[in-house]
């Protein structure tokens, strides 16, 4: 069983299905974000549906980019024998 | 004493038969000392024990309260299953190592008063250090010398904070420090901070964990930061400058992450990011935030164990750690997989996993307590948090690029140790009461609202969206990170250098300034001085000698030895006198 559910997200043949579950997963959630409530809301943004799905692909966008440009702009990347 | 048993002792003492224990009897035993630690301490009772008096100061060597056995319960659980995880091995110091560390570690958590505290501090720096050493070779050794340094600077600096904050106060003993911070008490804070790995004082944890043996480094993950947000929040809850420095490292761990190669220093940077979250809570203090500093302590420690557990299962069975020589290993290791994602779910906090409920009291706590931009930081630092260790990690270790690596399932107990921390993943996900029962204030909190849930779901998975998006920018590269360490390895380097060169070189010129000139000067200054001293002193000497024997002859021939010689030579000598008494009187 655990080696199915393994396989399924491995093997190049589920990879038609795999995609499609992710995106239908996607929409659900943005989906379900419109309809719960939002009584206890306290910022402004937590009163925006989809809000976090927006944040979520944000941050992991700049954290990507911004750490890779620190990483080989900003001189942090170096060879590994660098210390040697 | 005799209703306490202090646990600290129990492992302490408790090493010193391992070496002479063999096969199934060093496992039962190893075993035994553990699970009869979580007992000790789950029916521990509160309350002081071993108050004395040394050196004019008073000693509380254990002050039990829910702060200390909350952290004492999870440091004895993670002791059993890092034990079951480590039985399989033959050697004997490894395992007396985790237990001195392991006994040390508590001994910090139940310490009540500074001495006690430093002196189990010590203990767990050294015997920590042992776990790097153990993996023997060169980088490892480098980096457990590099470890210990770095822990003895700390040391030193807690040792004289701990003296300064005494001879302030009066008090050693060990509780939150009130009123305005003195020095000593910014001493005893960056010791604690070094041991949290806050940035710019976190590169040993980053240096040393990927160096360790495997099972080392599970023990490592667990105890050593997470004794040290105990400290903090034992000593400096409410402290402003915790919750800035808590949310630079959550964001600090992530940013580093998107850059290793290193399997496991990919997940020690995640150690850096996670603790944030920590010592962030403890920063701002309120009941809510110290109960989500604790609880996310006490979740992280069995995640964090976990994901160790399926890093380092890769490592024993394939031999490699770079993430650009693996791949393709879920065919082989499905369990390892399945197993590690618990733990990847957990402390990415998806629902029904431990991170879930008690990350997000930490969110929420600084949400009520009005900061926004601490909110959303942290939430952002979540994201990195799935990014790396829920699907860049997982992606390149065990799919991505298949290197045909030949691989296998783990030994059976290191399968077990992982099932046992994701079963307590799970499970504190799913009931979060009994965790919630042990921290130290009463909780008011429900983490599973609709909206929470579907906020903390549109995060992660939009963040994998933009992983399947972006996954060729995230492809791991064959490079090192520098991060502060490069300070005192570059920077010991240049001073080396400093010293060989410019400095010796100085030197030198100043010897041969000396030698080509001042020494020459000296030399005929002093051969002049012995020809003054032999010529010119000895003469006059000798010639006052000589006259004072000429004297000394010319005088003993006045001696003639006749009576009236000597009567008319007084009859002078009193008329003399008169003249003299008479001229000196008027």
């Amino acid at each position: 069983m655990i080696k199915r559910v393994v396989d399924f997200f491995g093997d190049e043949e589920y990879a038609r299905q795999r995609r499609r579950l992710f995106y239908l997963v996607l929409i659900l959630i943005v989906v379900a974000d419109f309809v719960v409530s939002r009584q206890h809301a306290e910022y402004l943004w937590d009163r925006l549906p989809g809000w976090s799905a927006v944040y979520g692909f944000g941050s992991c966008v700049l954290l990507i980019f911004v750490s890779k440009f620190l990483g080989h702009r900003g001189g942090l990347m170096r060879r590994e024998d660098y210390y040697d | 004493m005799t209703d306490f048993i202090h646990p600290a002792l129990l492992f302490i003492l408790g090493a010193l038969p391992i070496p002479f224990l063999r096969g199934s009897i060093r496992k039962t035993y190893l075993l035994l000392i553990p699970a009869l630690a979580v007992l000790v301490v789950l029916t521990m009772q509160p309350g002081s024990y071993g108050a004395a008096r040394f050196i004019g100061q008073e000693i509380l060597i254990a002050k039990v309260d829910k702060l200390s056995i909350v952290f004492a319960t999870v440091f004895t659980i993670m002791a059993l299953i890092g034990m079951v995880y480590a039985l399989h091995l033959t050697r004997a110091g490894q395992h007396v190592a985790a237990f001195v560390y392991v006994g040390s570690a508590l001994g910090v958590v139940f310490a009540g008063d500074y001495l006690t505290l430093y002196l189990f501090w010590e203990g767990m720096a050294f015997a920590s250090a042992y776990l790097v050493f153990a993996q023997r070779g060169g980088p490892a050794i480098r980096a457990g010398f590099r470890y210990l340094m770095v822990h003895i600077a700390g040391g030193v600096a807690l040792l004289g904070g701990v003296i300064l904050h005494g001879l302030a106060t009066g008090s050693l003993l060990f509780g939150p420090i009130e009123g305005v911070m003195g020095v000593g008490a910014y001493l005893i804070l960056a010791g604690f901070l070094l041991n949290a790995a806050v940035p710019p004082l976190n590169a040993w944890l980053t240096d040393a964990y990927p160096e360790a043996t495997v099972t080392g480094a599970v023990f490592m993950s667990a105890f050593t930061t997470k004794a040290a947000v105990y400290v903090l929040a034992r000593a400096f809850p409410g402290t402003e400058l915790l919750v800035w420095l808590g949310t630079v490292m959550a964001l600090y761990g992530v940013i580093y992450a998107v850059l290793e190669n290193d399997c496991r220093r990919l997940l020690a940077y995640h150690i850096v990011s996670q603790v944030g979250y920590m010592v962030a809570g403890v920063g701002i203090g309120t009941e809510m935030a110290v109960n989500g500093a604790t609880g996310h302590a006490f979740a992280h420690i069995l995640y964090k164990a976990l994901l160790f557990m399926g890093a380092g299962a890769v490592i024993s069975v394939t031999g490699r750690r770079k993430l650009t020589e693996l791949g393709g290993l879920y065919k082989t290791m499905p369990l390892t997989v399945a197993l590690y994602m618990i733990g990847a779910f957990a402390i990415s906090a998806f629902p029904f996993f431990s991170g879930f409920v008690t990350k997000s009291m930490v969110v929420a706590a600084a949400g009520q307590d009005h900061r926004a931009l601490v909110v959303l930081a942290l939430t952002m630092a979540s994201s990195g948090t799935f990014l790396h260790t829920g699907l860049k990690l997982p992606y390149y270790m065990f799919f991505g690029t298949d290197r045909k690596l030949e691989a296998r399932e783990p030994p059976r107990n290191m399968l077990v140790a992982m099932g046992m921390a994701a079963v307590l993943c799970v499970a504190i996900g799913m009931f979060p009461q009994p965790l919630y029962a042990l921290l130290p204030y009463p909780v008011d909190f429900e983490p599973y609202t609709g909206l929470h849930v579907t906020e903390s779901l549109g995060v992660l998975m939009f963040t994998a969206l933009g992983f399947v998006l972006f996954l060729r920018a995230l492809d791991p590269e064959n490079t090192i990170s520098l991060d502060t360490d490069w300070f005192y390895r570059k920077g010991a380097r240049y001073f080396m250098w400093l010293a060989e060169k410019p400095l010796a070189r100085y030197e030198k010129a100043v010897s041969n300034v000396s030698e080509t000139a001042a020494l020459p000067f000296l030399h005929g200054a002093a051969r002049a001085g012995l020809r003054i001293d032999l010529t010119g002193v000895d003469a006059v000497v000798n010639g006052v000698a000589r006259s004072i024997l000429r004297g000394g002859g010319a005088l003993r021939r006045l001696q003639t030895g006749v009576v009236t010689h000597y009567a008319l030579a007084m009859i002078v000598g009193v008329i003399a006198a008169v003249v003299v008494f008479a001229v000196a009187w008027r």
